[in-house]
This record gives C-alpha cells, structure tokens and sequence, in this order.
C-alpha cells in the first residue's frame, strides 16, 4: 500500500506538486498522532473532572452543605 | 487598519492528499490570512497548522465551546478542528487563521477560530491564540491532518493584507 501524499503549492510559481510520503515522515506522523491523542485524553479528563465538580458544588449548595475549597473554587474562579 | 485583502492562492482539492503546504508565500504584505474548509477521512478531529513546517517553539491556549459546556487547554502545536468521517455527511469545517507581522523579525502570533461543523450537540467551536517562537519571516504554511487525508473538494485561500 502507497504511503500518503502531501500536496505542495507554490505561491510564487503556481506550481503545485503531490508528492508520496517518505518513511520517515509516516513514522512522524503516527508519533505526532499518538502525543496528540495522550494530550487530548488529558484535557478531556480534566474537562470531565471539573463538570463533576461543579455538579457536587450545586448539589451541595442546594442542599445547604458547606462546599470543599475545591468545589468552591469552580464556582468562583 | 487593513485595507486591502489580495487573494495570494485559492486551492480546491482534486484528490484526497494528508497535507497541503503554502510555499513560497510572497513577503509584500502586512498580515496574511488562511480561510479554509476542511474535512478529513480520518478518526481525530483536528490538524496541525505548521509555519514553515515548524515542529518546536509553539505555545498556544485555546478555549473551547461545546454544546453546553467550555473547556481550555494549552499545547506546543497549533491546532484546528475539522470534521471526521463520522461527522455529518458532505459537511466541511469552517475555520480562519489570522497571522499580522508575518514576514517581519519578531516572534508570529496566530489567531485561530475554527468550527468543525456537525450536526450534534456537542460540537465545537475552537478559539485559539498561538506564538511561533522565532523571528524567521514565514514563507510557508502546511496544514496537516493528524490522521486520514484531507478530502476531495476542500478549500484554502490565502489572503495577504496591506496596512495601506
């Protein structure tokens, strides 16, 4: 199987030329992909984490319960 | 004030390709500006915007709407949405990478918005600010989908903007 092309556009010239990729530049990209998706996962974790926090905060502020310095902290920062 | 947007290069794609590079970009202008449509056949929602295929001295914060929640984040790429295979059909991303003082001698700083359109509520709207960490004048752009291809009939226009 062909790897990938990789178009390129000459601004000068107007020429524009598809090109396969090398070796290399696959294996640049499947390392590229993979750091991608760690630092996603991450984000999404703490997205997830902080929704959950906020939830209990107005769960507890509901109920009439004293917060923790964390729950607070998500409602006022 | 800008006054004037000069299209550099517009560019349709034919055939599905992982990346496109700008080359070449003439340093005449004050500010370019990239509009582009994009949408991959890949799993991940996003890909890279390299100055002059640059894969260090990046730092960008973004904020990110969702359906009914935001969410931040910072990273050492520069990054933009776009629509996957799994997005609604036939549906292209909407995005704008703004980049003032391109060609000039201090650190480049980018604004990008970018919607990677669907039908769905939990899509997103991306808004980020990026610095490029080195004063080489930008002469090229590669966009680059971080897997799968770009598809056939996406759209890159290149705009160059004077200050007078």
């Amino acid at each position: 199987m062909p790897n990938p092309t990789k178009l390129i556009i000459n601004c000068e010239t107007g020429v524009q030329e598809e090109i396969e990729l090398t070796d290399e530049e696959v294996a640049q990209r499947e390392a590229d992909a993979e750091a991608y998706a760690i630092r996603k996962a991450e984000e999404d974790a703490a997205a997830e984490a902080k929704a959950a926090l906020k939830a209990s905060a107005k769960a507890k502020l509901i109920a009439g319960q004293p917060l923790t310095a964390e729950e607070a902290d998500v409602l006022v920062l | 004030m800008a006054n004037t947007y000069t299209l550099i290069e517009a560019k349709t794609l034919g055939s599905a390709v992982a990346s496109v590079t700008f080359s070449s970009i003439p340093s005449t202008y004050t500010d370019i500006l990239f509009k582009v449509s994009l949408r991959t056949d890949g799993s991940t929602d996003a890909y890279f915007i390299r100055p002059n295929s640059a894969t260090s001295n990046i730092t960008q914060i973004n904020i990110q709407g969702y359906g009914s929640s935001v969410a931040s984040g910072n990273a050492t790429t520069l990054a933009a949405g776009v629509p996957v295979s799994t997005y609604t059909a036939n549906t292209f991303g909407n995005d704008e990478i703004y980049i003032p003082n391109y060609a000039g001698a201090n650190y480049k700083s980018f604004s990008i918005d970018s919607v990677p359109e669907n039908n769905a509520t939990t899509t997103r709207q991306v808004l980020e600010a990026g610095l490029w960490s080195d004063t080489t004048a930008i002469s090229s752009m590669k966009f680059e989908t971080i897997d799968g291809n770009f598809v056939q009939y996406c759209t890159l226009y290149l705009y160059g903007i004077k200050n007078s």
